[in-house]
């Protein structure tokens, strides 16, 4: 379900426009196959999926400055206006945290190899790959509702962030039992328990998507209306 | 032709490059070049039309703008004249045609018969009086203070010092010449055929004489062959008429017609007689001739005298003086005497030999000056070339212009700031408009009639004044000037308008201060040409009588006057040769009145001309 | 209020708003044909409006018809209501003459009048008899051309003709004649559409100024200029008023589909 219905008069800016859009889809696939690979690499102790992960990041930074330039271009150029200006600004700020996002897989990537293969248990990595699918379905969603500029998808995002939130505390309630019961695991579990931190806040950022989607299709701030009464989050 | 890899660029480009574009190129400007030259020509012709208007009409008038003045001692005395200036009354009342007549007949006092005083005082225009007058009017000083007075010398003295009478050569004596006086007569003798040359000259006036006698006897062949066939036919119709009254009447007309061609044979004969007797005369080289006035005049100047040949042979010649010797003399030597010959005969022109002497001699004896023609800007109309004057037409067109200017200018460039402005486009407007273009095509002899019927009969204004003459002018000048002013108001630029109703001017306001005055190089163009229109035109005129011949200068409005062009159109018709000079003189006043107005034009156009 | 917005609207103090002019079901016919389609719209006091919409929509019917300027037009007929504070200007006993000293215009192409450079200044306030010595009127006139920003380039030439200056300084010419009547409401149609780029800034920088002491109402083609130089923007379309609002809203997010379309350039 395309926004517009008809298309801009200059068609190479309508093909500009699309061009966006298309190098934002494209960023979110490969920050979503960064943070799967991550995380994979993470449960099993991969130090080859790790170190390839860690490696894929420059693409994500490179992808990033790309929608940068072309968004200031597009500015200077066309003069855009309302939906068009702020769909430009949009994809501005969700590049911004995309690359945040990649920034955090090629961290958990490079953790992989702190971690001592042999003693630590399964149930530990339960958690984390529960808190990555979570965060993973947040950015998918967020991804979602800009590209199909659907307001009650980014709503539904921002209600989903507390769950990611009290799943976050839950597991550090869980690793600080493991440290407490065995001292040997606390360098693990510290690991772990930064690796988690880096999770919730990969969906902090896919909540910020999930804002700037919700200010591109309304031109309202998401917040703000929340503030004021005007959208109930259950 | 076109390189199909190549494709579109190749084909576009051989579209403007290719032979036939060449040639489709050098048709358009080989017809651009005809276009250019047929331009030229045209012009060419115009202005060679022009030139030769030009030409004929300056050269006719430019010898009508200086005249000859004689200035005798005119005894203009108080004794003459009854007051020495004292009393206006007397002095305009006094005798100056007999002053005129003792000055001119003491210069020459040989001159005693009534016909040939009469023919002296001829010399002078019969207007001096008048001329001689006016000058001690003005300045009664003279009559103390002896200063010279002049007055104009006749039209037909005049044309002969400007050599427009006749020309002729004057030749020394070749040889010594015998002078016999007999009584009144004078003969003339020489050893050497010193008349040779002018006998041949008549003689060949004699072969004019005979070459016209031979057309009237052709000309008569054509009546003889008529009536030869008349008689015939009569002949073979009489006997076979049975009626008696017709055969009668027949017979009467057969007799007539038979007396007829008897007449026209005598005629016919006495003709060919007569051609045949001059042939014989010219063809007789050293038979002498009597100088009739059909032949070229020969002069003789001798001893300070001037004798006028009347018969001549090669070597001798008797003469009638026309102006006394100053002594009496036996003998000329060779050298000491002149033979002038006239060319034109005296038949043919309206100055006598004996007034071209006298003219001569006031010129020998320096009365004579030749200066601008005054008379003829100072003075109105007259029966006499020499006294008549351009002025009181001058002046009467100038005035009668003044009138239609100030009726048809400001009506004209109201009625079109109110159709162009302000009236409202309906059928009404339409109409008006419709009737305003047409108005303008109207031959100008019907707007004549119209102030004929109206102002002179129904109004019974004065007529040839003017006033109504302008009047009239105006009604037919209005349509020209109304059309130009709503076309100069129409190209004025609607911003301008808009601009000045956009800070609050009114309809009137924005009209007056700011489309009029764009607008006025266009509207005086149109009223200057309507003005030259009006300057010359003469039909209307004529209608409401501004013919009159109007010897006063006219001063105010209701004065009768003329026009410009009713008075060239009056002297036209006048037989004076004089008059056709001064015809082509008033022409060239009147073009120079139109390239004074449409200086004037230029001039005012300038003023106003403002880049919008 | 919160911050935020107080600092996107830095220059109405008060934040009150009094209506300078206003149409109620405003309809224009040319002849037969239907301009204008019941135009609803106020034109608040010291700010500048801007009409913006495609060719043909209305706009510059509306502007002249806030000055009277229609009745020029004899097929052109006005029904509707248009006040100017509170008083109807199409009411019998208003003179349009004084109305178009109260409520001056500025037009598309530059069109000084064919005089003096002070001439073209003191007309105005010489045929509505504002000044009763000449002292006062080259005070005037002074102060006029200094507000419209020429002042300096042309205060050695005054006598020069107007129409020898170029085409910025012209049209800055006409503005200051305009203001020379002291209007109360200075209408603009597409000033600057003849303008180099550089004439256009001086002549918006001018508009800016000149909202202090006058109610400006401009139509323009350019989106870019009436999201510059207005605090309220209307949309026309077709012969209607589609929306009306402050400037960045209908800029950054208009409400109707037809507005957005036309300020992204997806319909002509």
């Amino acid at each position: 379900m395309a926004n517009a219905s008809n298309e801009h008069i200059v068609s190479s800016y309508e093909d500009e426009l699309t061009q966006l859009t298309r190098a934002i889809s494209e960023m979110g696939g490969m920050v979503e196959v960064a943070i799967t690979n991550a995380t994979q690499a993470l449960i099993r102790v991969d130090h080859d999926l790790a170190n390839q992960t860690a490696k894929a990041d420059k693409a994500v930074d490179d992808m990033q400055r790309y929608i940068d330039e072309k968004a200031v271009s597009m500015i200077a150029r066309r003069q855009p206006m309302a939906g068009d200006l702020r769909h430009i600004v949009s994809a501005i700020h969700v590049a911004n945290d995309l690359e945040r996002i990649g920034d955090i897989a090629k961290n958990l990537s490079r953790r992989v190899k702190h971690i001592d293969s042999q003693r630590v248990s399964k149930q530990l990595y339960n958690g984390i790959r529960h808190m990555s699918d979570l965060a993973l379905a947040q950015i998918k969603r967020s991804l979602d509702s800009f590209t199909l500029r659907d307001a009650n998808i980014a709503l539904d995002v921002c209600r989903r962030d507390d769950e990611v939130d009290a799943l976050y505390i839950s597991l550090f309630r869980e690793f600080l039992t493991y440290m407490m019961e065995d001292p040997r695991n606390i360098t693990d579990c510290t690991h772990l328990l930064f690796c988690a931190k880096n999770l919730e806040r990969a969906g902090d950022h896919a909540t910020n998507i999930a804002e700037a989607a919700y200010y591109l299709k309304t031109g309202e701030n998401l917040y703000y209306d929340i503030e004021s009464g005007k959208v109930q989050l259950n | 032709m076109t390189d199909m890899a190549n494709g579109n660029l190749q084909q576009k480009s051989s579209v403007h490059t290719s032979d036939e574009a060449r040639e489709r190129l050098a048709k358009r400007y080989r017809a651009e070049g005809n276009f250019k030259w047929i331009g030229r020509a045209a012009i060419g012709v115009s202005v060679a039309f022009l030139l030769l208007l030009l030409s004929s009409v300056v050269s006719q008038g430019l010898p009508a703008f200086t005249f000859n003045f004689v200035s005798l001692p005119f005894e203009v005395t108080a004794e003459k004249l009854g007051t020495d200036g004292a009393d206006q009354d007397v002095l305009k009342r006094a005798d100056y045609d007999s002053v005129i007549r003792d000055a001119i007949r003491a210069e020459f006092p040989d001159v005693t018969s009534r016909n040939g005083k009469r023919a002296l005082g001829g010399i002078l225009s019969s207007g001096s009086s008048v001329y001689l007058r006016q000058q001690v009017l003005d300045d009664p000083s003279v009559i103390t203070s002896g200063k010279k007075l002049e007055v104009p010398i006749s039209d037909f003295a005049d044309l002969y010092l400007k050599g427009q009478i006749t020309s002729g050569e004057t030749v020394d004596g070749a040889a010594n010449l015998r002078v016999e006086r007999q009584d009144k007569e004078y003969r003339l003798i020489a050893d050497e055929p010193v008349f040779a040359n002018a006998l041949s000259k008549a003689k060949e006036r004699l072969s004019v004489r005979v070459a016209a006698l031979r057309k009237e006897q052709a000309g008569t062949l054509r009546s003889k062959a008529k009536l030869e066939g008349d008689i015939v036919a009569l002949q073979e119709r009489i006997p076979s008429e049975t009626d008696s009254v017709v055969k009668e009447r027949l017979e009467t007309t057969l007799a007539k017609t038979e007396k007829d061609l008897a007449l026209l044979l005598k005629r016919i004969e006495a003709l060919v007689e007569k051609a045949n007797a001059l042939d014989g005369r010219i063809a007789n080289k050293g038979l002498g001739e009597t100088l009739t006035e059909e032949m070229p005049s020969s002069l003789l100047y001798i001893g300070g005298g001037v004798l006028k040949l009347t018969a001549i042979t090669t070597n001798t010649a008797t003469a009638t003086p026309y102006f006394a010797l100053a002594e009496e003399m036996s003998e000329a030597a060779k050298g000491t005497w002149q033979l002038r010959t006239l060319d034109v005969v005296e038949a043919n022109r309206k100055f006598s030999d004996q007034e071209i002497v006298w003219t001569d001699k006031l010129v020998e004896r320096d009365y004579v000056r030749s200066g601008i023609n005054t008379i003829f800007f100072t003075r109105g109309a007259s029966r006499e070339p020499e006294m008549a004057g351009v002025l009181g037409a001058a002046i009467g067109s100038a005035l009668t212009l003044i009138v239609t200017l100030v009726l048809a200018f400001p009506l004209g460039v109201a009625a079109a700031i109110y159709l162009e402005e302000f009236a409202p486009k309906n059928r009404w407007t339409t109409i008006i408009e419709v009737n305003i273009n047409n108005l303008a095509a109207v031959p100008s002899i019907v707007f004549g009639l119209l102030g004929l019927a109206v102002f002179l009969n129904y109004f019974h204004l004065d007529r040839s004044a003017p006033y109504v003459g302008g009047m009239v002018l105006a009604l037919m000048t209005l349509p020209t000037i109304i059309i130009a002013s709503r076309a100069a108001l129409r190209a004025v630029p609607p911003s301008i308008r808009e601009a000045a109703l956009g800070i609050g001017a009114s309809r009137l306001q924005t009209v007056t201060h700011h489309v009029l005055p764009l607008a006025m190089p266009g509207i005086l163009t149109g009223t200057i040409i309507g003005m030259a229109q009006a300057l010359g035109e003469t039909a209307p005129l004529l209608m409401i009588g501004m013919v009159a011949f109007v010897v006063d200068v006219p001063t105010t409005f209701s004065d009768p006057s003329t026009v410009l062009p009713v008075q060239i159109f009056m002297w036209a018709d006048f037989p004076e040769p004089a008059f056709q000079q001064r015809t082509s003189a008033a022409i060239m006043v009147l073009l120079a009145f139109l390239i004074a107005m449409n200086a004037i034009a230029v001039v005012l156009r300038k003023r106003f001309e403002r880049r919008w | 209020m919160s911050v935020a917005t107080e600092i996107l609207q830095p220059n109405v103090k008060t934040g009150k708003e009094t209506i300078k002019m206003s149409g109620q079901k405003v309809c224009v016919h040319y002849g037969e044909k239907q301009a204008l389609f019941d135009v609803d719209l106020n034109i608040v006091a010291n700010q500048v409006i801007s009409l913006i919409g495609p060719s043909g929509c209305g706009k510059s019917t509306f502007l002249r018809c806030l000055n009277r300027m229609n009745d020029t037009i004899d097929i052109c007929n006005v029904s509707g209501q248009i006040n100017l504070e509170g008083q109807d200007i199409y009411d019998k006993s208003i003179d349009v003459v004084e109305l178009r000293a109260r409520v001056g215009m500025v037009f598309q192409k530059p069109n000084p009048f064919p005089k003096s450079i002070y001439e073209n200044v003191a007309y105005g306030p010489r045929i509505h008899g504002m000044t009763r010595s000449k002292d006062e009127l080259d005070e005037l006139v002074t102060s006029s051309l200094r507000r419209a920003g020429l002042w300096e380039e042309v205060k050695d030439r005054l006598d020069q003709p107007g129409t020898g200056l170029s085409g910025g300084q012209q049209q800055r010419l006409c503005i200051a004649r305009a203001i020379a009547t002291k209007p109360e409401v200075l209408l603009m149609d597409e000033p600057c559409s003849a303008l180099d780029p550089i004439a256009t800034a001086i002549i918006e920088e001018l508009i800016d100024e000149l909202r202090e002491n006058f109610t400006i109402v401009i139509v323009t083609h350019s989106m870019q200029q009436a999201a510059r130089v207005s605090q309220k923007t209307a949309f026309f379309h077709l012969g209607k008023l589609i929306e009306e609002g402050p400037t960045e809203q209908i800029f950054t997010n208009p409400h109707h589909k037809k507005t957005q379309d036309y300020i992204t350039g997806r319909i002509g």
